[in-house]
């Protein structure tokens, strides 16, 4: 009586979970055929080229354009600045807290940047309009700092919890022997972090760079709070810049449903998407080479 | 035995990790230009013994050391001695082979670049400590394969030869054999009897076959403490004390 209760027990938890295992892909699948249904739905009102030539982003009105250039530029734009930033000191962090910290400071150190990761985005923007921009305007003399430095700093802190995290277990999980080795040919800990624990661990930290990249790409309210989101081209990184995901967010609850411009929007995510997921499959790449490795 | 030089010496060595207490009072000497065998049950302390003089413990911040190091008429933990120079002089063969995950050539180059020798010279010294490893005939066709990629003997011999590019006095070695087969086992060994005519070595091993095929003196350590030591012969037909006797008859450890 008792055995056959467990039994049933055991069979609908593992119809369960079962169930929502296959729901995941189920959402993920049915994301992404909404996207490119919407998205053929809008390349029958323009055409793919307009959309990756035109140079200008301006739905709506007789004179609409619906070039998806500025956007990207923009997107890449604050990406590339984030990752500027972010890369060196996320790298340099992870090193000392891996191979200069006391064990004490270390175990203060981790939870904290673990702490900055869980900072809601919206706050991150208020940074961004409070200090950051204001900062940015004293310093270059301009009316106000809304623009793509403002973004690039604001993404830099966001991703920096994930890039320092991940070096820091990528160089934390080589094998004591790597540094004992360096060390014994005479190797001071410098040397052995540039010439040899860097290199061994470099697929871990590109997959470290991968998420943070990802992050940042995919962040909207910072964005939208700190750039300024003019829909001019790009000029570089004191002017207002528009990246996608800000589009999206501004125009979204706006556009009337079912016209080129709405179907434009989810062309654009598509876009986005398609763009997340290469780097996110690029990050994934390296872990796993990474794990290979350490096996060997 | 005849007239011998000391080399290396370590007297009075107190030794704690953390409040673990795990050499007691050691003072050994280690005869220059012949293989000394420290053997002893596990956790008996010879391979922390074998890691202070080339202080690998400066790594561990819980270690604590008392007592003095001597190379020669150097004291090993002198402040002004740098403990890079220490290591140049004082090489070390660890228990896993650790070759670098880079080419052959690359892991013994990357020693030499790091103590400075000029890149001109390069090229001759690490084929000759290749030559000196006996890895030359098996490496040569195929300089730039990734070390990680030989067999675990080849890549035992490889960290030698790395080792022995560097010219050092004194080699340590912390149980170099236990990780390899049989074949590989008797290279290595072999190779340790040839670099005893340059070279004071000095090696941590389980194996008491392996201690007598190699080491013409011998250490039998317990508990932290130095028990006795002598001639590999006497050690292990003649021993003096009965808690050695035990031991190298194998009735415990």
């Amino acid at each position: 009586m008792k055995l056959a209760a467990r039994e049933a027990i055991d069979r609908f938890v593992k119809i369960l979970f079962r169930t929502t295992g296959l729901l995941v892909i189920g959402i993920l699948g049915g994301i992404f055929i909404m996207l490119l249904w919407n998205t053929v739905s809008f390349f029958l009102h323009i055409k793919p080229l307009d959309f990756f030539t035109a140079n200008q982003w301006n739905p709506g009105g007789h004179h609409a354009s619906y070039g998806i250039l500025p956007l990207m530029v923009s997107t890449s734009l604050v990406t590339l600045g984030a990752m500027l930033i972010a890369i060196p000191l996320g790298i340099g962090t992870a090193a000392f807290m891996s191979e200069y910290a006391s064990k004490r400071l270390r175990n203060i150190l981790k939870p904290m940047i673990e702490m900055l990761a869980a900072v809601p985005s919206v706050a991150i923007g208020f940074l961004g309009i409070v200090i950051v921009g204001p900062e940015i305007a004293k310093l270059t003399h301009q009316a106000n700092g809304l623009n793509a430095l403002n973004g690039a700093v604001l993404l830099a802190i966001m991703a920096l919890p994930t890039i320092i995290t991940v070096t820091e277990d990528a160089l934390q999980a080589l094998p004591s022997t790597y540094r004992e080795a360096s060390y014994s040919v005479g190797a001071n800990r410098w040397q052995t972090l540039r010439k040899v624990i860097i290199p061994s661990a470099a697929p871990g930290i590109i997959a470290a760079i991968m998420l943070g990249v990802g992050r940042a790409i995919g962040e909207t309210m910072t964005v939208l709070m700190a750039t300024g989101n003019a829909s001019a081209f790009p000029k570089g990184f004191f002017h207002s810049v528009r990246t996608i995901t800000a589009t999206i967010a501004i125009e979204m609850g706006e556009v009337p449903y079912q016209t080129t411009h709405y179907y434009a929007l989810f062309a654009i995510a598509a876009v986005l998407f398609i763009i997340t997921l290469l780097v996110n499959l690029a990050g994934e790449y390296f872990v796993n080479r990474y794990r290979k490795y350490q096996a060997a | 035995m005849s007239e011998e030089i000391i080399k290396l010496s370590a007297q009075g060595i107190n030794l704690w990790f953390g409040n673990k207490q795990v050499l007691k009072n050691v003072s050994v000497t280690f005869p220059e230009r012949k293989v000394t065998a420290l053997i002893g049950p596990s956790g008996c302390g010879k391979s922390t013994l074998l890691r202070c003089f080339n202080r690998m413990h400066d790594l561990s911040p819980d270690a604590r050391i008392e007592g003095k190091f001597m190379l020669e008429n150097q004291d090993l933990y002198d402040k002004k001695v740098s403990v890079t120079q220490v290591r140049k002089r004082v090489g070390m063969v660890f228990q896993k082979a650790n070759p670098f995950p880079k080419g052959i050539y690359e892991n013994i180059n990357y020693g030499l670049k790091i103590n400075d020798v000029p890149s001109k010279e390069r090229p001759g010294i690490i084929e000759q400590a290749l030559k000196e490893s006996y890895l030359w005939e098996e490496v040569k066709d195929d300089l730039k394969k990734p070390a990680t990629r030989m067999s675990g003997g080849q890549q035992q011999r490889l960290c030698i030869a790395r080792t022995v590019a560097l010219r050092p006095e004194v080699i340590l070695m912390d149980e170099p054999c236990s990780a390899l087969d049989p074949i590989s086992t008797r290279k290595v060994e072999e190779l340790i009897v040839q670099l005893k005519e340059q070279y004071t070595i000095v090696i941590v091993t389980h194996n008491m076959q392996q201690a007598q095929r190699v080491a013409d003196k011998t250490i039998f350590m317990y508990l932290g403490e130095v028990v006795e030591e002598g001639n590999t012969n006497d050690i292990f037909n003649n021993p003096v004390k009965e808690l050695t006797k035990n031991y190298v008859s194998g009735h415990f450890g």
